[in-house]
């Protein structure tokens, strides 16, 4: 897609906004509308989209596979960890009250953590897979399609 | 006759695209017009769902329906021809059933409760310890955060575990790496079981 200006000047002026609206959707999830798999979604579609403008080879550099290999199971691990650490804290599994000092406090940083985790491995999930169908072509040109 | 709110007419004017682009969808042989519309339906859908004040749910509608979606039937696409080969037929018994299954659905749905009625049996039964849980146990405004990462973790936590697996089942069976070096070639994409190094072009014999 090397000559099309007009694709490659939109897609990086909006790809910082996109970013930016994937955090505030992932860590204003508590008070507005949103959440670990919406915001997971939102990173993804700016990280394929750059694939999609600027080509998968650039877009490997960005973030190496080796990083999405680890980001994918990270995020489960930091939820499944969460629980346990609340059953180390003699309460329950996935229980937050027993995080923190108060229960309260406690509910928020396990729902923040929690969600960050579903944040990471959807997000990673999903740039996977889109590498996984994008590394099976060589970049097609315009008069192909 | 009175004049419908604005909601309303946003409502019948985006089902009734729904249902244009769906029935387009259906008529089309170009698998490429075909992906096109399909990302339009969700985002139509996303737009309904805006207006049925589920912002959370046309988030997820517009980037995994219209855009990540899209995307991956375009690359499916490319790995395959993008025409339908074989011309659709009417079927009889697909039609009756459809019929059937349609005008049932459309029989039940006045003894639905009305949409969003506080009185409604599935918001009387856990939602208003839920409502009031929320403020009172977790404190966090957003209702369906609470129900989602703390009263139903554990859901959440199996939701990601699935995920995670069909992520590792894609990264598994289609995700490995494109070797340039040992020439690369849409070959291999086809018989993706093949050792690439052994990989004959049509039949020459080992």
């Amino acid at each position: 897609m090397r000559h099309h200006l007009v694709l490659r000047v939109i897609a990086k002026m909006l790809i910082p906004f996109i970013l930016l609206f994937g955090l505030y959707v992932q860590f204003h999830g508590d008070f507005g509308p949103g959440g670990g798999f919406q915001a997971g979604v939102i990173f993804a579609a700016a990280f394929i989209l750059y694939a999609l403008v600027f080509g998968d080879d650039q877009a490997r550099k960005v973030v190496p596979d080796k990083a999405l290999i680890v980001l994918v199971p990270l995020g489960l691990i930091l939820y499944a960890v969460t629980g346990f650490y609340g059953l180390f804290l003699e309460g329950n599994f996935l229980d937050y009250n027993v995080l923190l000092n108060s229960p309260k406090a406690g509910q928020h940083i396990g729902i923040f953590i929690v969600e960050l985790g579903v944040g990471i491995t959807v997000a990673a999930v999903m740039i996977s897979i889109f590498r996984a169908y994008a590394g099976r072509t060589r970049a097609i040109d315009d008069e192909d399609w | 006759m009175p004049m419908p709110d604005i909601i309303t007419i946003v409502d019948i004017v985006l089902l009734a695209l729904l249902s244009i682009t769906a029935v387009a969808i259906l008529m089309m042989r170009h698998l490429f017009a075909v992906v096109a519309l399909t990302g339009a339906f969700s985002l139509l859908s996303a737009g309904l769902l805006v207006t049925l004040d589920a912002v959370d749910v046309a988030f997820t509608e517009a980037a995994v329906g219209a855009g990540i979606s899209t995307v991956l039937m375009l690359g499916t696409l490319a790995l395959t021809r993008r025409r339908e080969s074989r011309p659709p037929r009417l079927s009889p018994i697909g039609l009756l059933i459809i019929i059937i299954t349609g005008a049932a659905l459309i029989y039940a749905t006045p003894d639905m409760p009305k949409f969003g009625d506080p009185n409604a049996p599935s918001h009387q039964h856990i939602i208003p310890s839920y409502i009031k849980g929320s403020q009172d146990e977790i404190g966090i405004p957003n209702i369906v955060t609470s129900i989602l990462a703390s009263y139903r973790s554990f859901d959440t936590l199996g939701e990601v575990a699935v995920i995670f697996t069909a992520g590792m089942g894609v990264i598994i069976l289609l995700g490995r790496r494109r070797e340039d070096e040992h020439g690369y070639s849409e070959d291999v994409a086809a018989y993706p079981l093949v050792d690439e190094g052994k990989l004959k072009i049509d039949g020459e014999a080992e």
